[in-house]
C-alpha cells in the first residue's frame, strides 16, 4: 500500500509530541511550554500493511491566523490534504481542547480524535464517555495515554480505517453550529454566493470562507481577494451588515459572537453526560499547591532567583572540566601539527586558523548541552512558564516577555555567562517581535570573555575600586541590554506587545528521554550549522592578522639583530634568551601592524581617535570579532609583549598603565566599546540563523558598535573637556 | 450582583464572564484560550508586581497582564 500523509494536530500541551515520539520513534523534543515545536516535523509510522508520513503540526489553540504557528497548520491542512488527521485533545482540558476540534470538523477533513491524558482525567476524578463524545461529534474518539502507548493500536486502527473509506469523514450536517439567527442568514447568502462561483476552486468548504470572512480572518480574505475582486467586495460587504447590526443591538462583534456559540456548542455536547465530574471542577491539584509556593509575591521571586542563579551555576561550573578536557583535546592536536609540520603558512593557518575556529566552536559545546539540558527541565516540567508569569511585567516595560529573562541571566547577567547559549536560549519565546529583541540584545551582557577584560583594564587602572567597577559594568550591562531593547521595540522592531494570554501548564516530571532527544537535537543543530561558517570566519580573520607579513628589508633587521644576541651571549643563557625573545617579540608586533588588520587598524584611527583608542587597541578590537578573549593577546602581540594569556595579563596590565597612549580615561572609554560592540562571530552565526536571516546578523554587528562607539565616545570627550 | 472589570477583582472571587470586549488579534486570542461570554472564572492569585493575573478556568489555569484583563468584563457577587 501506498504511503498516506497523517497530521497530529492539538492544543499546546496537549501532548502532541509524545504522540509523535510514540508513533514514530523520532527524536523530537517534548515540551511543556506552550508552543515548543514550531517547525514542521515528519516521522514515519508503519504497522502491519499501514504505512504513514507522520507530520507532527505546530500546537495551536485555533485555526484563525493570530501566529505563525496557526498558519502554518491551516497551510498544510488546505494545501496538502493529508489523508487523515490525528487531534489530540487533552482529556483534562476537554472544553478549551474542543475548540479547535470545532474548527477542524467545519474544514471537512477526515478526523481522528485522540482523548489523551485520560490518567490525569480520571486522578481529577472526571468520567469521560468517549463513544458518546463520537456519536455527538460525528467522527472516531479514542482514548489513549500517550506517555505510556496506551491505546495507540486502536487509535492507529481507527485512522487507518478511516484512510481506507471504512469509516466516513465528518458529516457536515451533524457539526454545523449554529451562530444565531443573524450570522446563519448571511452566512447561507455568502455559502451560496462562493459555490456559485466555485471560489478557491473548493480549496476549502464555501460555509467555512464565509465563516472566516465574517470573523475577519485577514489572510483568507486576502486570498480570496487575489482569486475574484469582484466576489470578495460582495462577501464583504455582507459581513459589514452583518457586523454593523450585531455592533447596533448587541454591541458586541461577529468575532466574539462565533466564538461564543463555538463553545456554546461544545457545552451543549459535554452537558449531555459525557463527563463526570467526581470532585469540584475548580479544587486545587497538588501542581496547584506547588504554584502557592512557587509563585508566592515573596517566596516566588527568591526561589525563582536562586533557580535561575543555580542553573547558571550548574551550566558554567559543571562544563568547566569537559571544556578544558575539548581545550586539552586541540591544544595537543595543535602541538603535533606544531611538531610535525615545517614552519610557514600551512602551519600557521592549520594551528591558528583551522584548530582554532573549530576548537571555538567544540570549546562550546559542552557549555550548550549542559544550558539546554537544565533548560528542558524547567520547560518540560512547566516551570518556565512561571517564570515568564513573574518576571513579565518588569521585562514588559522594555517591550520584552517575561520569559526572555532565561536569555539574559545565560548570556552573562550574572556576570561570566555566555552569549551563544543565550541566543539559543530564546527559542523558548513564542512571541516574534519580543524574541527578535532579546536575541538582538543578550549580546550586551558581560559574557565569560568579557570578563578577563574588564579585570585588566580596572586591575591596570582602577585598582582601588576593582570589586565596585566589576559590579557597576555588570549593572550597567543590564541597563544598556534593557534600554537598547526598547529603543529596537520603538522603532525597527515597532508594534503591540504580543497578547500574553498563555498557560500554566500543570506540572509534570520531566522524561528522562526527552529531556535528552530535546538537549541532544539542539547541540547537534549548533555544531553543525555553525561549525562550517564559523570555520571559513576564522581562517579569514586569520589571514588578515597574517598577510601580507613583514617585507624581506624589515624581516632582515630582525635576523640581523638575532644574529647579534647569539654572537654577544652563550648558547641558551638566560640574559640571551631574554633579549631573543623580546626580539621575537617585537617582530610579531611588527607584523602584525604590516598586516591587513593592523592596517585596517592604522585606518580605524581616523575615527576611533574620537573615542581615544590607536592603532594597536584597534586591531586588537577587530581580533575580539573572532572571540572576545583574543583581545588580550591580541593586545599583547600589538604591545610586543608576545601572545599573552587572558588569564594571566598582569603584565600586560603594567605596559599599558605606563603607555602615553593610555589613561584612565582611555581605558574607561576602552572599556565600554569592548563590552557593547559588536557580538562575536559565533554569536553573529547563531544569531543568524535564530532570526532566520544574515540582515538580522549584520543589523546586530552594526547597531551593537553604533551604541558602542557613541557610549565610548561621549564618555572620552566630556571626559576630556572636564580635564580627566 | 454587578458588573467590574477583570482587573478590579480579588484574590479568590469568583465571576461570570459578561462580555469580551475587545475584536483584533488580542480579542481573537482571549477567546481562543476559552475567556467567552458565560465563563465562570476565579481569580487564583497576581504576580508578584500585581500583574499578569492567574486565572482559574474549568480546572486549568490561565495568564493575561492586567490591560488586557481590562477588555473583559465579569458579573460578580457583591
Amino acid at each position: 500500500m501506498n504511503k498516506i500523509t497523517m497530521a497530529l494536530a492539538g492544543n499546546p500541551n496537549a501532548g502532541k509530541t509524545t504522540l509523535f515520539n510514540a508513533l514514530t520513534g523520532a527524536r523530537q523534543h517534548v515540551g511543556n511550554y506552550p508552543g515548543v515545536t514550531v517547525e514542521r516535523k515528519e516521522g514515519e509510522y508503519q504497522r502491519g500493511d499501514f504505512n504513514a508520513v507522520v507530520v507532527d503540526l505546530p500546537g495551536t489553540y485555533s485555526l484563525t491566523t493570530y501566529s505563525e504557528e496557526e498558519v502554518v497548520a491551516r497551510d498544510f491542512l488546505a494545501n496538502e490534504k493529508p489523508a487523515v488527521v490525528i487531534n489530540i485533545v487533552d482529556a483534562a482540558n476537554l472544553e478549551r481542547n474542543l475548540y479547535l476540534t470545532c474548527q477542524l470538523l467545519e474544514l471537512k477533513i477526515p478526523l481522528v480524535v485522540a482523548l489523551n491524558m485520560m490518567d490525569v482525567a480520571s486522578d481529577r476524578g472526571m468520567e469521560i464517555d468517549a463513544e458518546k463524545l463520537s456519536a455527538f461529534l460525528g467522527v472516531p474518539v479514542l482514548p489513549i495515554v500517550a506517555r505510556s502507548g496506551q491505546g495507540l493500536d486502536e487509535l492507529m486502527a481507527a485512522a487507518q480505517e478511516m484512510v481506507e473509506g471504512r469509516l466516513s469523514p465528518p458529516d457536515p450536517a451533524k457539526v454545523r453550529i449554529s451562530y444565531g439567527d443573524d450570522i446563519d442568514q448571511t452566512l447561507l447568502t455568502m455559502t451560496r454566493l462562493i459555490r456559485d462561483q466555485d471560489l478557491l476552486k473548493g480549496k476549502y468548504p464555501s460555509r467555512w470562507i464565509a465563516v472566516k470572512i465574517i470573523e475577519n480572518d485577514e489572510a483568507l480574505i486576502k486570498e480570496v481577494n487575489e482569486d475574484s475582486l469582484d466576489l470578495a467586495a460582495q462577501l464583504l460587504h455582507e459581513a459589514e451588515i452583518v457586523a454593523a447590526h450585531l455592533m447596533k443591538t448587541f454591541d458586541t462583534y461577529p468575532e466574539a459572537v462565533i466564538a461564543d456559540h463555538r463553545y456554546g456548542f461544545i457545552k451543549g455536547i459535554l452537558n449531555r453526560g459525557i463527563i463526570t465530574h467526581r470532585y469540584d471542577e475548580n479544587r486545587l491539584y497538588t501542581s496547584d499547591r506547588i504554584d502557592k509556593v512557587l509563585t508566592n509575591r515573596f517566596a516566588g521571586p527568591l526561589i525563582m532567583l536562586a533557580v535561575l542563579f543555580s542553573i547558571y551555576q550548574i551550566t558554567f561550573s559543571f562544563s568547566a572540566l569537559p571544556v578544558s578536557g575539548v581545550e586539552a583535546v586541540f591544544g595537543w592536536v595543535a602541538g603535533l601539527v606544531e611538531a610535525n609540520l615545517g614552519d610557514g603558512p600551512l602551519k600557521s593557518m592549520l594551528v591558528s586558523g583551522v584548530i582554532g575556529g573549530v576548537g571555538g566552536v567544540l570549546g562550546f559545546v559542552p557549555l550548550i548541552m549542559l544550558m539546554f539540558f537544565c533548560i528542558a527541565i524547567l520547560e518540560d516540567s512547566g516551570y518556565l512558564a512561571r517564570v515568564a508569569f513573574m518576571m513579565d511585567r518588569i521585562f514588559r516595560m522594555f517591550g520584552l516577555h517575561g520569559s526572555s529573562v532565561m536569555a539574559f541571566i545565560v548570556s552573562g547577567g550574572i556576570a561570566g555567562g555566555c552569549a551563544v547559549p543565550g541566543v539559543m536560549a530564546t527559542r523558548t519565546l513564542r512571541s516574534p517581535k519580543e524574541r527578535m529583541a532579546t536575541l538582538l540584545t543578550v549580546p550586551f551582557m558581560n559574557c565569560g570573555a568579557k570578563v578577563p577584560i574588564l579585570a585588566l583594564l580596572i586591575g591596570a587602572f582602577f585598582a582601588q575600586h576593582q570589586a565596585f567597577y566589576m559590579f557597576g559594568f555588570t549593572i550597567l550591562s543590564w541597563i544598556v541590554a534593557l534600554v537598547a531593547a526598547k529603543l529596537l521595540r520603538l522603532t525597527v522592531l515597532r508594534g503591540e506587545p504580543t497578547p500574553f494570554v498563555m498557560e500554566l501548564p500543570p506540572y509534570r516530571f520531566p522524561t528522562f528521554n526527552g529531556l535528552m532527544i530535546h538537549t541532544w537535537e539542539r547541540t547537534w543543530q549548533y555544531i553543525k550549522k555553525a561549525g562550517t561558517v564559523i570555520l571559513a570566519i576564522s581562517i579569514l580573520l586569520w589571514a588578515m592578522m597574517t598577510y601580507p607579513g613583514l617585507s624581506p628589508e624589515k624581516e632582515a633587521v630582525f635576523v640581523q639583530e638575532r644574529a647579534r644576541i647569539i654572537t654577544l651571549y652563550e648558547a641558551d643563557s638566560e640574559a640571551g634568551n631574554k633579549l631573543l625573545q623580546e626580539v621575537d617579540n617585537r617582530q610579531g608586533g611588527a607584523a602584525l601592524r604590516n598586516s591587513i588588520a593592523g592596517r585596517i587598524g592604522v585606518a580605524m584611527e581616523k575615527v576611533t581617535w574620537l573615542s581615544g583608542f590607536e592603532w594597536r587597541t584597534n586591531i586588537a578590537l577587530l581580533g575580539g570579532f573572532a572571540a572576545k578573549e583574543v583581545i588580550i593577546s591580541t593586545l599583547g602581540t600589538a604591545y610586543s609583549m608576545g601572545e599573552t594569556d587572558p588569564e594571566d595579563a598582569g603584565s600586560l596590565g603594567d605596559r599599558l598603565a605606563r603607555d602615553s597612549a593610555w589613561s584612565p580615561l582611555v581605558a574607561m572609554s576602552a572599556l565600554l566599546f569592548m563590552a557593547f560592540y559588536a557580538p562575536c562571530f559565533v554569536t553573529v552565526v547563531c544569531i543568524a540563523r535564530e532570526a532566520g536571516s544574515w540582515n538580522w546578523a549584520l543589523f546586530s554587528i552594526v547597531y551593537s558598535t553604533a551604541i558602542a562607539f557613541i557610549l565610548s565616545t561621549g564618555v572620552y570627550q566630556v571626559g576630556r573637556m572636564l580635564g580627566f | 450582583m454587578k458588573k467590574i472589570s477583570l482587573r478590579r477583582m480579588a484574590k479568590n472571587q469568583r465571576g461570570t464572564i459578561t462580555a469580551v470586549k475587545v475584536a483584533g488579534d488580542l480579542g481573537r486570542r482571549i477567546r481562543d484560550m476559552g475567556l467567552v461570554t458565560g465563563t465562570v472564572i476565579t481569580v487564583q492569585g497576581r504576580a508578584p508586581l500585581n500583574d499578569p493575573v492567574a486565572l482559574r478556568i474549568r480546572g486549568n489555569t490561565l495568564t493575561l497582564r492586567n490591560n488586557e484583563a481590562d477588555f473583559i468584563e465579569v458579573e460578580v457577587e457583591n
